[in-house]
């Protein structure tokens, strides 16, 4: 199952990339699909930071995560590179569990 | 459209390489993930050379990190990757590519080689730009994802790194720049609510395709309230 969703989203990724090169702009030009197409991205990748931060299973939670999520936020004002970020967020998360 | 001057290819090459070095190396934080979700290493790697779009690749992760069905992790993969749909809708009258060039052009199309081109004045610099960000970041990317995949495999636990942690802040980063609209933060905000008023409800993989849902009434909404 894991391998069939990697190639279909690898497969699909790549056919979503070669139709942008390929269909007429004026797609573009309707006002709802590029608000929609705008919005998408944004509503996904929130929704995936909230699931992975405040969620075990089927349960809210409120951990250790949280703590590496807000120091991603400091991190991400301060402009540090997506490296520092990332690894940043979990060095906080380890300590925090060693304590 | 006339070739640049000799100097302005160098900068431009440059800034590309730049941009390239900078984010091929997060692949390695993709690899160490992917490893850390469940994934194998050839797996992890099958990633980044057949869908090689980040956002993407870390949602079906993501997904199934949090105990999601792959397929859900597939199709959330695919919704974030429409957004590279719009950049080829951009970019295609200024590289002007056909055939066999645009077959291969349209795998590296992704956020940072979008960047790079769409501003340049010339032909030559959008395809110099797109060109040389892209396949140097392919080739870091998918170097940097084994090398990660490789080490977080030796690590064990990826929980006593922190490492489902980085990956909460792996997507805030990737939204970040986009938060800068108000009208962005107000549908992200609405739709991490949403997401997790679904988390109880529904089963994993799930809430983040609720969350997508946001965007579709957002748009619809926000017809209406131009239209008033």
């Amino acid at each position: 199952m894991t391998w069939l969703a990697i190639l279909v989203a690898g497969v699909g990724c790549y056919l979503l990339k070669l139709a942008g090169l390929s269909v007429p702009p004026s797609v573009l030009e309707r006002p709802l699909v590029a608000r929609v197409a705008d919005l998408i991205p944004v509503a996904l990748l929130a929704g995936l930071v909230a699931v992975q931060v405040f969620s075990t299973g089927p349960d809210l939670a409120l951990d250790a995560r949280a703590a590496a999520l807000a120091v991603a936020v400091v991190l991400l004002l301060l402009r540090a590179p997506f490296l520092v970020v990332v690894f940043g967020a979990a060095l906080v998360a380890a300590l925090l569990r060693l304590l | 459209m006339s070739e640049p001057p000799e100097d302005d290819r160098r900068q431009i090459v440059r800034d590309s390489l730049g941009v390239g070095v900078a984010t091929g190396t997060y692949g390695v934080s993709f690899g160490a993930v992917a490893v850390g979700s469940g994934l194998d290493v050839l797996q992890t790697c099958a990633l980044s050379l057949l869908m090689f779009t980040g956002a993407s690749q870390f949602a079906l992760v993501g997904v199934l990190a949090s105990g999601g069905a792959p397929l859900s992790g597939a199709l959330t993969a695919l919704l974030l990757g429409t957004r590279n749909t719009l950049y080829g809708l951009r970019l295609a009258p200024l590289l002007g590519w056909t055939g066999r060039r645009r077959l291969a052009a349209a795998h590296v199309l992704i956020d940072e080689s979008t960047a790079m081109a769409v501003t340049r004045t010339t032909r030559e610099g959008a395809r110099t730009g797109f060109l040389t960000t892209g396949i140097s970041i392919f080739v870091l990317w998918n170097l940097f994802t084994l090398v990660g995949a490789l080490a977080g495999t030796a690590m064990g636990d990826p929980r006593t790194y922190g490492l489902d942690a980085a990956v909460g802040a792996a997507f805030l980063a990737l939204l970040w720049p986009r938060l800068r609209e108000r009208r962005n933060l107000v549908v992200g905000l609405l739709a991490a609510l949403v997401a997790l008023g679904a988390v109880p409800i529904t089963s994993a993989g799930v809430p983040v395709l609720v969350a997508g849902g946001v965007a579709l009434l957002a748009g619809l909404l926000l017809r209406q309230g131009a239209d008033a």
